[in-house]
């Protein structure tokens, strides 16, 4: 429809800068360049070379995210950034690339939390989402479990990890196994051929105690150690190391914690809907088994296609055109970018 | 021709814009805030007040011109990620200058001088003009220490801006009080000629001068006793 807002969206909180144009909930232009492969030999992202590669990434970007979607910037309604939670110096590039085009094309400017925008993507993919709904949000910067009940103006932070993410486990497990950084897709890969029963990893915060004061928490670094040690010991008495079994036991230990405790919100809130985003999310055995394991309860599982649950300029588009659409008011042009922005803030309103 | 001018170098935030004519550069508004912790919250509400002061809309910009540094990382985008986008919305082209230069330059009085500004971490980002205003040495990133012995040995006579007033005891230089931080007007007249002209833009590519704090990752560490 052509009377749904135009909205372009800017992600840089992290090694991804990304500009996604939509209109209402349809996606226009997902336009994205990625540093990865800069961070690869330091096996972790580095915040200054991330913050260069930005700079230099942006006008291009926005070049071909316009090209793409056959708008121009005078056409759109709003511009909406990632402003946190992030790395600093890469978020403070995003937001003064927004400011700076919105004072060129005189648009307003939306600064959005980042984790709510993983939430909005699936809108691009499955349309409008009910409310209350459960999101899982899952990636090397963040495990987030959050009740969603109005994406416009609020959610409500059930759990997160309280040591490593999610995202950060595979990338050191990939390592341990001589795996490429990023470690995700690879574990994935790997796990394909293994047995995921041949090895019996601990699932962090599901024991009884442990679920008193952490029901919805996650912790991945215990089951990290568990897996060196695994490796070590094989290394030590000299046998080779079963990569692909590893890999499927280490993934199923991941999957079977974060979709456990996923559900168990769901269930105990009365929410009907699941939603997966983040960079974890493209893992296909999570999708599997969430979908398996929803089923039984009829809750229905709502996980955009991989592409859009990395980090891209989409998810920042489909959240603004939510606010837009909401009556949300924009940031003021003093937005700051904020690396520890509160999930409670789903945007920075101009009011006070 | 009407040119918005920004730097973000220094903890001086800067936006003015100035006139570009034959003649030469005249200002025509500015506004700069000293504070090193929010170029990024500062300078788009400045680069707004200055075209609000003139009641001009950006369409009517000719030009952008940005200070390229060396400053502060992360500071120093700001400016130049608000001139590139600026520049690539409006269809503008952006030229981009050293931003010592617009604190040397302007201090030229017939006799070579250093100019410095505050590079944290106990150095100086620094550079040496003739008595001209022409560099001759630099920039560079180095200890005040280094940067005053070159000093002495290029027959600098004074020492300008804000890393000068920061280590004056060690450059060992009479410090001239102004300017403190990169000068808009001369921004916007080093870039003059190639503004006059209707020079191709270029890309803001910063002189950041210092690699990334980055360490490539160890061995790793065993888990077992
Ligand atoms: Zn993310």
């Amino acid at each position: 429809m052509a009377d749904e807002p135009l909205v372009l969206g800017i992600e840089t909180s992290c090694d991804e800068t990304g500009v996604g144009i939509v209109r209402g909930h349809t996606l226009l232009a997902d336009a994205l360049a990625s540093s990865v492969e800069e961070h690869a030999r330091f096996g972790g992202v580095v915040p200054e070379v991330a913050s260069r590669a930005h700079l230099e990434a942006i006008v291009p970007t926005m070049d071909r995210a316009l090209t793409e979607a056959g708008v121009t910037l005078a056409d759109v309604d709003a511009i909406a950034v990632t402003s946190g939670p992030g790395l600093a110096g890469a978020l403070l590039v995003g937001v003064a690339a927004a400011k700076g085009y919105a004072v060129a094309a005189d648009k307003p400017v939306y600064g959005v939390n980042h984790l709510a925008a993983h939430v909005a993507v699936d809108t691009l993919e499955h349309g409008p989402l009910p409310e209350p709904a459960i999101a899982l949000l899952v990636s090397g910067g963040h495990s987030s479990l959050l009740l969603v009940d109005d994406l416009a103006h609020g959610v409500t932070p059930l759990g997160a990890t309280i040591d490593d993410a999610a995202g950060e486990a595979f990338d050191k497990v990939a390592r341990l196994l001589g795996l490429p950084f990023p470690g995700g897709p690879y574990i994935d890969r790997a796990a394909g051929a293994g047995d995921p029963a041949a090895i019996a990893f601990p699932r962090g915060l599901t024991a009884a105690k442990d679920l008193a004061a952490h029901r919805y928490d996650f912790s991945f670094s215990g089951l990290k150690t568990a897996v060196a040690r695994w490796v070590e010991r094989r290394q030590r008495a000299g046998e080779p190391i079963p990569v692909a079994d590893v890999a499927a036991s280490f993934q199923e230990a991941v999957c079977d914690v974060l979709i456990g405790k996923a559900l168990d919100a769901c269930r105990s809130s009365g929410v009907q809907t699941l939603v997966i985003g983040g960079g974890v999310a493209a893992n296909s055995r999570l999708r599997a088994m969430a979908e398996q394991r929803a089923a039984k309860y009829d809750i229905r599982v709502r996980t955009p296609r991989p592409k859009l649950c990395t980090d891209n300029g989409a998810m920042v588009a489909a959240l603004g055109s939510h606010l837009v659409a909401a009556g949300v008011a924009p940031s003021r042009l003093d937005l700051p970018a904020d690396s520890a922005m509160p999930l409670t803030t789903v945007s920075v309103t101009g009011e006070e | 021709m009407l040119v918005l001018v920004v730097d973000s170098s220094t903890p001086a935030v800067i936006a003015a814009l100035v006139e570009v004519t034959a003649a030469g550069v005249e200002m025509r508004a500015q506004r700069c805030a000293v504070d090193a912790r929010a170029h990024g919250e500062l300078l788009a509400p400045q680069v707004d007040a200055v075209l609000a002061d003139l009641g001009a809309r950006p369409s009517a910009l000719g030009a952008i011109v940005a200070g390229l540094g060396p400053g502060p990382f992360t500071g120093l985008r700001v400016g130049l990620v608000t001139a590139a986008t600026m520049g690539q919305a409006l269809g503008l082209p952006t030229y981009g200058v050293c931003s010592l230069d617009a604190v040397g330059f302007p201090a030229a009085a017939g006799e070579p001088v250093l100019a410095a500004t505050d590079a944290r971490r106990r150095e100086i980002y620094w550079a040496v003009y003739d008595g001209a205003g022409q560099r001759i040495v630099g920039p560079e990133v180095s200890a005040p220490a280094v940067a005053a012995a070159r000093a002495r040995d290029l027959a600098v006579v004074a020492a300008i801006g804000d890393g000068a007033h920061r280590y004056a005891a060690t450059l060992e230089l009479p410090v001239a009080d102004e300017p403190r931080y990169p000068l808009p007007v001369a921004l916007a007249r080093l870039a003059a000629e190639r503004i006059a002209a209707g020079a191709p833009g270029e890309p803001l590519t910063p002189l950041y001068l210092r690699r990334p704090d980055a360490v490539a990752a160890a061995g790793r560490k065993s888990v077992l006793p």
